[in-house]
């Protein structure tokens, strides 16, 4: 590139200034973690790790964060299976209506999470329910899902866009079945994107609040547990050391992927190694 | 390019429609809403050792509580094998809105959403048979427009409490006696900006009690009853308040906590819980709580039953824990009033709590005026003028701008 | 050539191949397959939702026992336009989601642009995975670092004492500030991919033929980035214009969804009829967004 060096400096220190905003809270979240006063004063006058304790030992922490994995991995799961349909069908594919579904899929997280909360919450009220379906873990997944179906589906097209259809032909006339073709000639190219797809709609799903307000019902997921505990003021210093808790252990998953994907794949990147289709426009 | 977006528009339509159609059609059928006034829930025991037996098969109680009101949990479940599941709510709205989604069992519920929760028919009304500590509540107490409905009791009476005025003493002179400090014109100038009210629209009741003192001419006599006179005095003052910056705190009671901790509120309404946490904290923060002399709103709280709850003996066994002398004890102190089981008085703490909330003295509640739903109907002779709850809410909408 | 015959005797088909033949020779069933598990769910499950909450906007409520009442009624609407205070909570609300986006997008650009072009791929890994970090920091936890940062007993005014500044952190800037740093990660991540794309020698030609730095970047690089900027605003714009829980613990400025919010309980037509404002915002924004190509940009 043609960046000068005045350039360069100046990027660095653009973004140096940008991480700083972004971790500078989060340090100090994990400083409140060792709080030792119930209140969040600063400066910070005692240090202790005795809320450590009381984290861990707490049951409804457990409870909570259990429930949220596994609503988490239930988004997840669905939302991979919808965005990889939907992708294929709209890469693939030319058919009346088929611009609506990019729209449809992105509207649930366009729109304001608390429109999208308390129109689930009238309908499971409304019509779900006389139908047997109650609020519980069911319908966290149902409200996840339905917002997280967009994260994966973006990523699978945009790899789509680029990989041949030619390919799928190709294998059908060496005489593979659907499955087959999917399983060793297209996945392998869509791989990495859904796993980096999968991995922010978990993080979406993990993190989420007001959806969840609205669709979980007496069910406390992690952030309802937290959303909860700010109104008992006494319980706040163990929120910081969940939170801390949860940013480490996120670790995990971001190095796993990292390690499968490429952390290019994490950013949703688009260029793949491979056959490369030429772009066609698709618009009629 | 034009042709793709009409289509879409065109699909969008349709799709909407056609799915209006579906759900609507399937939503009209389960709407009946059958407000019989029966004790008899579904599933509940018909004796007291029924009700003991059944509980233990449900195994957990689902409620609805204002924070910090629900103790002795573990004690409960060792005594009735019931797993105590609370949810916190931070206004009465709130409290209405969870139990109506059907995944509560009973709810601790003011005035303002007792009252609306018995019209509707989403709580029960209850078997005092089957709640033994029901007779050790103070008689006053029972019977009340807020919990009963044509002389039957819906739920058991639990506390009740003042809303305070309350103060940062190195910022508001400690003789302070008066709502004036968040009122008046010189004192809002003074406060400008530090001022913490109760996000709700029945503080509109507060500005409603401070005109009845100070503007006789208005006539006001019960602050939830206001015709249009009264109650556009009591929004012009709240607006003037507002102007003035106000701090207001949701019902999640930290962040009121936070701003008086931080000195970003120094003078505002509160409630007891709010006080003693900061006078317990450490280091404890210099404030002070009264109850003015032109007197104050407050809640006497009711246990309810949900009409059709899922575990009702659990459900039973609760509303009679919390009526005990241990546990009436243990929330006077914890969260700030009055018990209603004067049984408990000697079971707290601070041996001088009940006097010092006046529990047994019914002189001190008089210029304390209970939430409860603003209706239509002003309960005297001057008829149907009053102000909704309706209405109050949408006048909160535009008092907070 | 009399194989002919032969080939038309196909031997043993299994049945995953047949099923596989049947789709080929009928792509428009093959579709259908497809597309009937996630259309199934979008119509049912999301738009079915929403039609029942917006109908919701034009029915009446009891107004003691604030139930909803099946009467059809346009006083909703009307009270929305008579009352000057939705007006104002609207315009409030669009003019920070507005503002938030700005900030982020200048924000994010740099540390975008540094990613995409300028480190080296090791470092580019490491940044990666920096940005996407506080996706999992609980947004809850940041609000409250926030509220204590910048009360007035916070960091913010413990930094600004010494210059006898007193800076009224709980306040509309700071929530603006709040907002910023909470959806900047949806910002870096699609300006990245949109810059990361943009291939070397159209940058080398553009040097060839002359053009400055400068003139390069603004002239053949931000054009390109510009439908990614826009893919990130969705995100930035939309999570502020509907969000309740932040402008409760920051300020006590109303804001659409707090509104929402609040009446939601006592008078849900009047919150489903107010719903409409950020549905109609949002449904045209996104109509912007794809003309601008910002979908692929995702």
């Amino acid at each position: 590139m043609v960046e000068s060096r005045l350039t360069r400096v100046l990027l660095r220190l653009g973004a140096g200034v940008t991480l700083a905003f972004i971790y500078l809270p989060l340090l100090l979240i994990g400083l409140y973690a060792f709080n030792r006063n119930v209140t969040q004063e600063w400066p910070i006058r005692n240090y202790s790790t005795r809320w450590f304790r009381v984290a861990f030992e707490d049951e409804q922490v457990r409870d909570a964060l259990q429930l949220s994995l596994l609503a988490g991995v239930g988004a997840t799961v669905v939302s991979l299976v919808l965005g990889t349909l939907a992708a294929l069908a709209v890469s693939r594919y030319r058919f009346f209506g088929r611009e609506v579904i990019s729209f449809a899929v992105i509207l649930p997280i366009a729109l304001p999470g608390i429109i999208t909360g308390l129109a689930l919450q009238a309908t499971i009220l409304d019509v779900f329910g006389p139908l047997g379906l109650s609020f519980g873990l069911a319908t966290i997944i149902l409200g996840h899902a339905t917002f997280c179906v967009v994260v994966v589906y973006n990523n699978a097209i945009a790899r789509l866009r680029r990989t041949a259809g030619s390919l799928d032909e190709a294998s059908a006339d060496l005489g593979a079945d659907s499955l087959q073709t999917f399983r060793y000639v297209m996945f392998p190219q869509l791989r990495s994107a859904l796993l980096a797809g999968a991995l922010l709609a978990f993080a979406l799903s993990f993190d989420e609040v007001i959806v969840t307000i609205f669709t979980a019902g007496a069910q406390q997921t992690l952030p309802i547990w937290i959303f909860a505990t700010l109104s008992r003021p006494a319980e706040l210093p163990v929120v910081n050391v969940v939170a801390l808790f949860v940013i480490l252990l996120s670790i995990i998953p971001v190095y796993i992927a990292q390690r499968i994907a490429g952390a290019g794949a994490l950013a949703t990147e688009r260029t793949v190694r491979g056959p490369v289709a030429p772009t066609i426009e698709a618009e009629p | 390019m034009t042709g793709g977006r009409h289509r879409l528009a065109l699909w969008t339509a349709l799709g909407l429609v056609v799915t209006a159609l579906a759900v609507v059609a399937a939503g009209c059928g389960g709407g009946d809403d059958g407000g019989s006034a029966s004790t008899e829930i579904e599933g509940l025991g018909s004796s007291l050792e029924e009700i003991q037996e059944l509980a233990r098969e449900e195994g957990e109680v689902n409620v609805v509580q204002w924070a910090g009101y629900a103790q002795l949990t573990d004690e409960f479940k060792a005594a009735t094998g019931c797993t105590v599941n609370t949810k916190d709510g931070g206004s009465s709205d709130d409290m209405i809105s969870l139990i109506q989604t059907g995944e509560y069992d009973g709810v601790s519920a003011s005035g303002n959403a007792s009252v609306r929760l018995m019209t509707t028919g989403d709580v029960a009304p209850i078997n005092t048979e089957f709640i033994p500590n029901y007779a050790d509540v103070q008689e006053g107490i029972k019977g009340k427009d807020y919990n009963s409905l044509d002389g039957e009791p819906y739920g058991v009476p639990h506390g009740r409490g003042p809303n305070y005025l309350m103060f940062r003493t190195d910022e508001v002179a400690e003789s302070t006696d008066s709502w004036s400090v968040i009122w008046e014109d010189d004192e809002l100038a003074k406060y400008k900006g530090k001022i913490s009210i109760y996000d709700d629209s029945i503080f509109i009741a507060d500005a409603a009690v401070y005109l009845k003192a100070t503007q006789p001419e208005l006539g006001i006599d019960n602050p939830y009853f206001l015709d249009d006179e009264q109650f556009n005095a009591a929004v012009e003052l709240l607006k003037k308040q507002a102007a003035a910056g106000v701090n207001y705190w949701p019902g999640d009671v930290a962040k009121q906590i936070s701003e008086y901790t931080n000195g970003d509120s120094v003078v505002g309404t509160t409630w007891p819980y709010q006080y003693l946490q900061l006078t317990n904290a450490d280091p404890a923060v210099p404030v002070s709580a009264i109850k003015p002399k032109e007197g104050t709103t407050g809640w006497s709280d009711t246990w309810m039953i949900y009409s059709e709850a899922a575990n009702p003996n659990c459900m039973y066994l609760w509303m009679n824990h919390m009526i005990a002398p241990e546990a009436q004890a243990a929330v006077a102190e914890g969260f700030g009033e009055a018990p209603v089981n004067l049984k408990a008085c000697e079971l707290t703490e601070n041996e001088n709590h009940c006097s010092e909330f006046h529990a047994d003295d019914e002189s001190w509640w008089e210029d304390i005026y209970y939430w409860t739903t603003p209706t239509a109907d002003c309960g005297d002779d001057r008829g149907e003028v009053c102000k909704t709850q309706e209405e109050w809410e949408a006048a909160w909408t535009e008092i907070r701008g | 050539m009399t194989s002919v015959t032969n080939a038309e005797a196909p031997p043993r088909v299994s049945p995953g191949r047949r099923l596989s033949t049947f789709f080929y020779r009928h792509p428009r069933l093959r579709l259908a397959a497809l597309l009937a598990l996630p259309v199934g769910w979008m119509v049912v499950v999301y738009l079915g939702s929403l039609v029942v909450l917006l109908l919701s906007a034009f029915w009446d409520t009891d107004p003691f026992t604030a139930e909803v009442v099946r009467e059809f009624t346009l006083d909703n609407f009307r009270d929305l336009f008579e009352r000057d205070v939705y007006r104002d909570v609207a315009w409030r609300t669009i003019r920070m989601a507005a503002l938030v986006t700005v900030a982020d997008a200048v924000l994010a650009f740099p540390i975008a642009f540094y990613m995409a072009r300028v480190a080296s791929s090791r470092t580019r890994n490491l940044l990666i995975v920096a940005v996407l970090m506080p996706l999992w920091a609980s947004y809850l936890v940041k609000v409250i670092a926030w509220r204590t940062v910048l009360s007035s007993g916070g960091v913010v005014n413990w930094g600004l004492e010494p210059f006898g500044v007193q800076f009224d952190g709980l306040s509309t800037v700071g929530l603006w500030l709040v907002f910023t740093y909470l959806w900047l990660p949806f910002m870096i991540l699609p300006i990245y991919a949109g810059l990361e794309r943009i291939p070397n020698s159209l940058l080398e030609a553009s040097a060839d033929l002359g053009a400055r730095a400068t003139t390069t970047f603004l002239r053949v690089i931000l054009p390109l980035a510009f439908p990614a900027v826009v893919a990130g605003s969705i995100f930035t714009f939309s999570l502020t214009l509907g969000d309740y829980i932040a402008p409760g613990l920051i300020t006590s400025e109303q804001f659409i969804g707090t509104v929402i919010y609040q009446r939601r309980g006592e008078n849900l037509p009047i919150a489903a009829a107010f719903a409409f404002v950020p549905i109609v915002v949002m449904i045209l924004y996104l109509l912007v967004a794809r003309r601008l190509r910002a979908f692929e940009s995702l």
